[in-house]
């Protein structure tokens, strides 16, 4: 029951990731491998910021406020030179940024990882059921994730700005044609999808040790939601991201059991991939994914 | 026709042949000097040479982009380094092992990779890359998550052994230059022309009866294939065996090469090797963030560096 609940956790973190790979490949036709080295950024933030600002909620505003000025300053700076280059490129300078942020920080906060310390009133845990107790911060973090999740849905249906995204994502030479401010869209989307990502981060800064690098597992994990769910599917990325999710942290505590230690260990850590590859070979365009003309 | 003659660009200007004549022969001569450090960067450019070139077969020729050529130099790096604990070291043994195990694995994952392309492509080809790097971490009687040191230098007769840095830079610049004149010959042959014009033109070749999947599946096996050779080289270059060797950055260090150079030539990815080991060295010897540099030096080539290292010598030289 704690690892359904640990899956979903991940899967939620894993969601707020995917949304942005999702989000950036669809409007502005980018791969963006600097996604995890943002989440990252974002864990480093908010122990940056919670080592100065006593208050723990302003912290994490200060934190995302940080993560929007570097995405808006990369997007000008770098990413907006991107949009019309060939995918080699674009794999090519994102990875050099990830690297380039990835060192970045170690010159900054050096090679020791940090610790972010929880607020007073976010430790402990809480009774569900009897027996059954789960620490309050990760039960937090769920919540948070559920309710960013919910926003994004939000703005993303209801507001002039989420249907300019939709409709980028459907078409993008059509959204331009109605005379869309492109520019504008193009940072604003880049910068929600840095906010997803270092969310997860700041989430899971006070779980994990924030070190360099933390960002790139879940990077490549979040590139196999995408892949599973259909890229440019929202929708799909939110059921692959708990399918992963679920998969990934139940496969840990069972595949041990039944294939004993070594073995286990392999298939638990690749198990993921198994999937991936199963959905590509049955659905090359993901689960939800529209057919892809060759 | 033009891409058949960018293919060989080094037989178009004389000045670029003279110049990697020149090269070569200064790359031959290095090792007489007896100075193990310059000996074994001679190697490292080898061995990096050799995966760059397999990787443009991919990149370059056929216009896939690949994020995970690192499973196949790992596949190589591992074969060294387990047979080297059972006991098999002769290079006639140890080589041709690597080659089959890397055609077999690039057989499995490229027959599901080439199903997808462009985005997909490159993520699958990532994921079946961290695969193979969680098996080789996972284990653990081979050093899990460490590594381990190789047991065994791969040999070629008693005595004479790719530890002795002059044995491992001639052997690896001998095959630097097999490779080199087999994919120059394969792509010069009907079977690249196929891969080139499946490239720029997908749906004429299709037209023409041809389905490119099989010519791309082989040209996928045989990079992979290739690449195993540059591991197995590596793991004697270092005599160590890390899962390291397989890790996404290692896939995204040799695509800088191949774009350093130039995608789409045999001769660009080496110069890219070339360029990329000498900055590697150059700048961990000055700072120990090398990496931030590197990034930074990526990211300006992307923008601003149309065509490669060797777009800048043969423009010069027409």
């Amino acid at each position: 029951m704690e690892q359904v609940f640990n899956g979903l956790q991940l899967g939620m973190i894993l969601f707020l990731m995917a949304v942005g790979v999702t989000l950036t490949f669809g409007v502005m036709n980018l791969i963006n491998l600097a996604h995890g080295a943002i989440l990252m950024v974002g864990a480093f933030f908010i122990a940056f910021t919670t080592s100065t600002i006593p208050s723990f909620g302003l912290a994490v505003l200060a934190a995302l406020f940080l993560v929007f000025t570097l995405a808006w300053l990369v997007e000008v700076l770098l990413v907006k030179h991107l949009y019309s280059k060939s995918h080699l490129d674009q794999v090519l300078a994102t990875f050099g940024l990830s690297i380039v942020l990835n060192d970045g920080v170690i010159m900054i906060w050096g090679r020791e990882p940090l610790y972010v310390n929880l607020p007073s009133w976010l430790e402990g845990a809480v009774q569900i059921t009897p027996g059954f107790s789960y620490p309050l911060y990760r039960l937090a973090i769920t919540g948070v994730a559920i309710l960013a999740g919910l926003a994004l849905w939000l703005l993303l249906t209801k507001s002039r700005l989420g249907m300019q995204i939709r409709g980028g994502a459907e078409k993008r030479e059509m959204i331009g044609a109605l005379g869309v401010n492109i520019n504008f869209l193009f940072t604003s989307v880049f910068a929600l999808s840095a906010i997803l990502a270092a969310l997860g981060g700041i989430m899971l800064g006070p779980m994990i040790s924030v070190q360099s690098g933390m960002g790139d597992p879940l990077l490549i994990l979040s590139l196999a939601v995408v892949v599973i769910g259909g890229v440019g599917s929202l929708k799909g990325a939110l059921y692959a991201a708990i399918l992963v999710g679920l998969v990934d942290t139940l496969g840990r505590m069972l595949w041990p059991v039944m294939f004993g230690d070594i073995v286990g260990n392999i298939v638990s850590n690749s198990a993921i991939y198994i999937l991936m590859a199963v959905v590509i070979a049955i659905r090359p365009s993901g689960l939800f994914g529209r057919r892809i003309s060759v | 026709m033009n891409n058949l003659v960018e293919n060989l660009p080094f037989m178009k200007s004389k000045r670029l042949a003279f110049s990697l004549v020149a090269i070569l022969i200064l790359a031959l001569m290095v090792p007489l000097f007896n100075q193990p450090y310059y000996t074994k960067l001679i190697a490292r450019v080898c061995v990096f040479a050799i995966a760059a070139v397999s990787l443009d077969l991919i990149v370059g020729f056929a216009g896939m982009v690949s994020l995970g050529h690192a499973a196949f130099f790992g596949i190589g790096v591992y074969c060294a380094g387990i047979l080297a604990q059972f006991g098999i070291t002769s290079i006639g043994l140890v080589v041709p092992i690597a080659l089959v195990v890397a055609l077999v694995i690039g057989g499995v994952i490229g027959s599901i990779s080439l199903r997808t392309s462009g985005l997909y492509f490159i993520f699958i080809t990532l994921a079946f890359s961290q695969m193979i790097f969680f098996v080789a971490q996972g284990l653990r009687m081979f050093g899990g998550d460490d590594g381990f040191r190789l047991p065994g230098p791969t040999i070629w007769f008693d005595g004479i052994s790719l530890s002795q840095p002059r044995v491992l830079a001639y052997t690896m610049i001998v095959t630097l230059l097999m490779v080199i004149f087999v994919t120059s010959r394969l792509m010069s042959s009907n079977f690249g022309q196929v891969i080139v014009a499946s490239r720029d033109n997908p749906r004429k070749i299709r037209s023409l009866g041809i389905r490119p999947y099989p010519y791309q599946l082989l040209l996928f096996m045989i990079s992979a294939s290739i690449c195993a050779l540059g591991g197995v080289g590596f793991a004697n270059l270092n005599e160590y065996v890390s899962p390291a060797s397989i890790s996404w950055v290692q896939s995204g260090e040799f695509l800088f090469m191949v774009i350093l150079g130039s995608a789409g030539t045999i001769i660009g990815p080496v110069l890219g090797a070339a360029a990329f080991v000498c900055l590697e060295q150059l700048l961990s010897s000055w700072t120990d963030y090398w990496m931030f540099y590197l990034g930074i030096i990526l990211m300006l080539r992307v923008i601003f560096l149309k065509s490669g290292l060797l777009g800048l010598l043969t423009r010069r030289s027409q």
